[in-house]
């Protein structure tokens, strides 16, 4: 188990951010960049970017465990993670989430048979001025979400 | 009526120029002359404190903590690395304007960074950016390489010799890392959990070194201060809560944003700017500052000012300056159970009284909301909020009770309908 050399020279421009004897400060970003390669954080793929930087694997597992962006199960090819919190239900994002539901008929935490999308239920991100609102993948916000904007996404994201 | 504020503004002027986030607009505006100056003349970082001081500039971030006195907890002459972090970990559900800030003027940020940076004698800065807003921490990681390339970042800064770089830290979906001592637990590549205080991050931080941690509207607002002067900050606002500020209104609002006006500006005010109550709905209810402020009802807040000491005087607090507006179609026992939740999903576990008290609490609202409450749940909720109040490590856990007290507090009839006739007040 390794990662392509494109991460792994991602993971070392996070690594000299920190002071040399600092490396487990680029744990986050490290398995951030492993998860963009492999879809999900295996056992083995935690365990090897602890390895990469020297530090032990149950340290990088917490860290893996406790922010929940990381996914520790694989994943739909396109995750959508919706916000609920209370601003963006104000404007709209339950009726957003019901539609997505039943248009994908699944609900938060499952992924569609064909492994296309995965749906989660999201906290607060920060945007909630142009609620309702989703993130494809972790990556990319899509704002002012209505039925009509979420048919058009998802026939985006094959 | 057409309320407007058409006087300087200090972080989102940018906004009015074509290519607002640009180098090149920041520069041809006066950009880093501040820093251009306090380089050449190596200003004494006493003075650049008592500017700061005069200015009255309060933490942005929530807790309202004057930023001069918090810089004059550094300790003075330390021979080792010492630290600043931009905290723009924005994951108060409301709170959306640091990302503006990152997004439309990223080079007033670096530049107060850099400023902060000189002054306390620090050797780096990392800037904590919340883990959803990735497409701004590459484009802050892009403004970070325009400021490398043009020499206010680096190894001989403005050709002064000196020596300061800035990094970018992302979260990865965990609000606990807005509390200063989770944050820093996170940059050293741990769980985020947060520690007692003291040690206080002045003498014990960032691995150890002592370390200041600023909201990033607060050290955007530094450049201004130092350009403008203390006093020129301090007459923006009112006396004790010196500057604008920006405000980010959301909820049922007909133009929900960000809106940076002075401190001290009426509620009332700004809920005109956002184009008032959405559909000529009624206001029912405010939460002034943030999820974690206490909510008012409509006739308290039109009352208020906004700023710190009006808030808390109508007893809410003034937070971040995240408003959260409800009309009357609102059902609040809906509202708190959303809130509720949150904060249950976000206990980091470490504390008793949060991580159980947050369940409890988000349960008991739960079954008010679907029918099956009891009557003596409200009792049973206040109960349990008091049991976390002031026996947690970090605020999270006082946080999490604000909204359950404050709700009960001021909508109890609403609640107490729920729990007797198993259906909601206005039908929502």
């Amino acid at each position: 188990m390794s990662l392509s050399a494109q991460s792994l020279a991602q993971i070392d421009k996070e690594v000299a951010k920190y002071p040399a004897d600092q490396k487990q400060s680029a744990v986050m970003a490290a398995l951030r960049i492993a998860q963009v390669e492999k879809g999900w954080l295996a056992p083995e793929t935690i365990e090897f970017v602890a390895g990469y930087l020297g530090m032990p694997t149950i340290a990088a597992y917490e860290v893996a465990t406790f922010y929940n962006m990381y996914e520790l199960t694989p994943c739909g090819r396109h995750k959508i993670t919706v916000c609920t919190n209370l601003p963006c239900q104000l404007q709209g994002a339950d009726t957003v989430a019901e539609y997505l539901k039943k248009k994908l008929g699944i609900a938060f935490g499952e992924t569609t048979p064909d492994g296309r999308f995965t749906l989660k239920e999201g906290e607060c991100m920060g945007t909630c001025g142009s609620g309702p609102l989703c993130l494809h993948n972790n990556h990319t916000m899509h704002t002012h979400l209505s039925t009509e904007t979420v048919d058009k996404l998802l026939d985006e994201l094959k | 009526m057409s309320a407007t504020y058409t006087g300087p503004k200090v972080c989102l002027w940018t906004l009015d120029h074509a290519n607002p986030a640009s180098l090149e607009t920041y520069v041809a505006n006066g950009g880093y002359s501040a820093l251009k100056k306090i380089l050449a003349e190596r200003t004494p970082a006493a003075e650049i404190i008592e500017q700061v001081k005069i200015s009255a500039l309060r933490g942005r971030g929530g807790a309202g903590f004057p930023t001069g006195l918090k810089w004059s907890f550094m300790p003075r002459g330390y021979d080792g690395d010492k630290y600043i972090i931009c905290n723009s970990d924005e994951g108060e559900p409301g709170t959306f304007k640091d990302r503006d800030i990152i997004e439309f003027n990223p080079h007033q940020l670096i530049e107060g960074m850099v400023i902060a940076g000189y002054t306390l004698g620090a050797k780096a800065g990392y800037n904590y950016i919340h883990g959803e807003i990735f497409e701004l921490y590459q484009a802050w990681e892009k403004a970070l390489d325009d400021a490398r390339a043009a020499g206010y970042l680096g190894q001989n800064i403005c050709a002064s010799g000196w020596a300061f770089d800035v990094h970018a830290h992302q979260g990865y979906g965990a609000y606990v890392c807005g509390e200063e001592t989770a944050l820093l637990e996170s940059i050293e590549g741990k769980k985020g959990q947060p520690h007692f205080k003291p040690p206080f991050p002045a003498s014990f931080g960032l691995y150890g070194k002592p370390t200041t941690i600023n909201n990033t509207e607060t050290l955007a607002s530094i450049p201004w201060i130092m350009r403008h002067g203390g006093q020129a900050f301090l007459d923006l606002g009112k006396p004790n809560n010196g500057g604008t500020k920006i405000f980010s209104i959301s909820g049922h609002v007909n133009r929900p944003g960000n809106y940076e006006i002075p401190m001290g500006t009426p509620f009332a005010d700004l809920l005109e700017m956002a184009g008032g109550v959405r559909n000529g709905h009624q206001l029912k209810a405010v939460i002034p500052g943030g999820s974690s402020a206490p909510v008012l009802p409509a006739e308290i807040i039109m009352d208020c000012t906004l700023d710190f000491d009006s808030i808390a005087k109508a007893g809410s607090m003034f937070g971040s300056g995240a408003v959260i507006v409800m009309d009357e179609t609102t059902c609040m026992v809906r509202a708190l159970e959303r809130l509720s939740y949150f904060y249950y999903e976000e206990s980091c576990g470490q504390c008793t009284p949060c991580r159980e008290g947050t369940g409890w609490m988000y349960r008991v609202v739960h079954r008010i909301e679907h029918g099956q409450g009891r009557p003596e749940d409200l009792d049973l909720l206040l109960s349990v909020g008091s049991n976390i109040a002031g026996r947690t490590i970090c605020a999270l856990g006082e946080a999490a009770v604000g909204p359950v007290q404050s709700f009960i507090k001021h909508f109890r009839q609403e609640f107490e309908y729920h729990i007797a006739n198993k259906r909601c007040l206005v039908g929502a």
